[in-house]
């Protein structure tokens, strides 16, 4: 076996750049070469979300999508139409007061504004409390469905409105019913003047 | 040594886990499910191999006083192999332990083995070495896990074993629960290796 190098201040700093330029040249590659998958997996994830939320819809909701800047943040609409008519829009929504953070939402409107359904697309809740919001966790989401806000009202019972909070749960479900009610107002706004 | 030995001695003897306690951050963090255990446990797999092999071969190339740089820029190099690949095509687990991966870089056990073992032995024995140690650390961190899931959501995999509707002990999918559970499996592997 060859003796191991000296650290005289040549050897370490040859060394170093060696593995250095090494390092970034392979990350270099790998990043290329996973670019497109990781893009492909976003897209199709969004898709998934949007045909969850909205009725059957034959255009491409993707490329008709509109931004709303919120403050920092932004709502983005997609349309869904079917023949051309629209028969629905999605909207991605989002709260900044999880309970550990920032919660997306993709919530669908029938053009009247009756919510259609929910996909909780990314959350930093608490497992087995806060994550109940996903509907692969339970069902407690789908009360949102089919409801015309502008009579049910989007605030948790606790503070006066016509949710039930999952139990627990009471910050996650506020976050939650307030994204869905940003994304409301916002649609309206949008499509019924 | 005995290359069986090399492999098995991370599960019982040597495990990282229970016995040389190492790595205890994402140990603690991601063992919520076991699902999330073992996607976690194999990725500081995947990583400890590549970079013990890598460091025992270049070991005699790198000056002693920068081999602590050294390693741990290879090491990183292999977390973000990682991290870039699951989001490519592991999205729905990248999801979850996405905050995480990242995190296996200063993870202990990898730099530990590096030290300790790589820079030691030749290539073939650091990859066993890798192996052992890392199924040493998913089986540890899918054992934590399950426990946690069984008892604190009643599921295991996913799979709901109670009502749909009602709760486990959620003490055990919050921090608490896994300080407690890994204290439990800590005495007990202790007792098993002491009878030995």
């Amino acid at each position: 076996m060859a003796s191991k190098k000296e650290s005289t201040f040549t050897n370490m700093v040859v060394v170093l750049f060696v593995i250095s330029i090494v390092a970034a040249t392979s990350l270099g590659f790998v990043y290329e070469f996973t670019k497109t998958p990781i893009e492909n997996a976003k897209i199709k994830k969004q898709e998934l979300a949007i045909a969850q939320v909205v009725p059957a819809f034959d255009n491409k909701p993707m490329q008709e999508a509109e931004i709303v800047k919120i403050g920092d943040s932004e709502l983005i609409f997609f349309p869904a139409k079917k023949g051309g008519k629209l028969v629905g829009v999605a909207v991605k929504t989002f709260s900044e007061s999880g309970f550990s953070g920032r919660v997306d939402i993709m919530v669908g409107f029938k053009p009247d504004g009756t919510i259609v359904n929910t996909s909780v697309l990314g959350h930093k809740e608490t497992p087995g409390l806060g994550d109940k919001m996903s509907q692969s966790k339970s069902k407690w989401s789908t009360q949102f469905n089919d409801k015309d806000p502008k009579v049910f009202k989007l605030t948790v019972k606790k503070d006066g409105g016509d949710v039930d909070a999952i139990t627990a749960s009471t910050i996650s479900s506020r976050a939650f019913s307030e994204a869905i009610d940003l994304a409301y107002k916002e649609f309206m706004k949008k499509y019924n003047n | 040594m005995n290359k069986l030995n090399i492999i098995t001695k991370g599960f019982f003897k040597e495990n990282p886990i229970f016995v040389l306690l190492l790595g205890m951050c994402p140990t603690l963090g991601t063992t919520t499910s076991a699902i999330n255990g073992m996607g976690m446990g194999l990725a500081t797999t995947f990583v400890l191999i590549m970079s013990n092999f890598v460091i025992s071969l270049v070991k005699d190339f790198i000056p002693d006083k920068v081999r602590i740089p050294s390693f741990i820029v290879i090491i990183a190099s292999f977390v973000t192999v990682v991290e870039l690949s699951m989001q490519a095509y592991l999205p729905d687990l990248f999801a979850v332990l996405g905050l995480f991966i990242p995190l296996i870089v200063v993870n202990c056990i990898i730099l530990g083995r590096a030290e300790a073992f790589a820079s030691q032995n030749n290539a073939f024995d650091s990859i066993l070495d890798g192996l052992g140690m890392g199924l040493g650390f998913t089986f540890a961190l899918t054992l934590l896990g399950s426990i946690r899931e069984i008892l604190g959501n009643g599921s295991i995999f996913d799979f709901k074993f109670i009502g749909a509707e009602s709760n486990g002990m959620l003490l055990f999918v919050l921090a608490p629960g896994a300080f407690l559970v890994l204290g439990y499996l800590i005495a007990i592997v202790n007792k098993i290796n002491k009878a030995k």
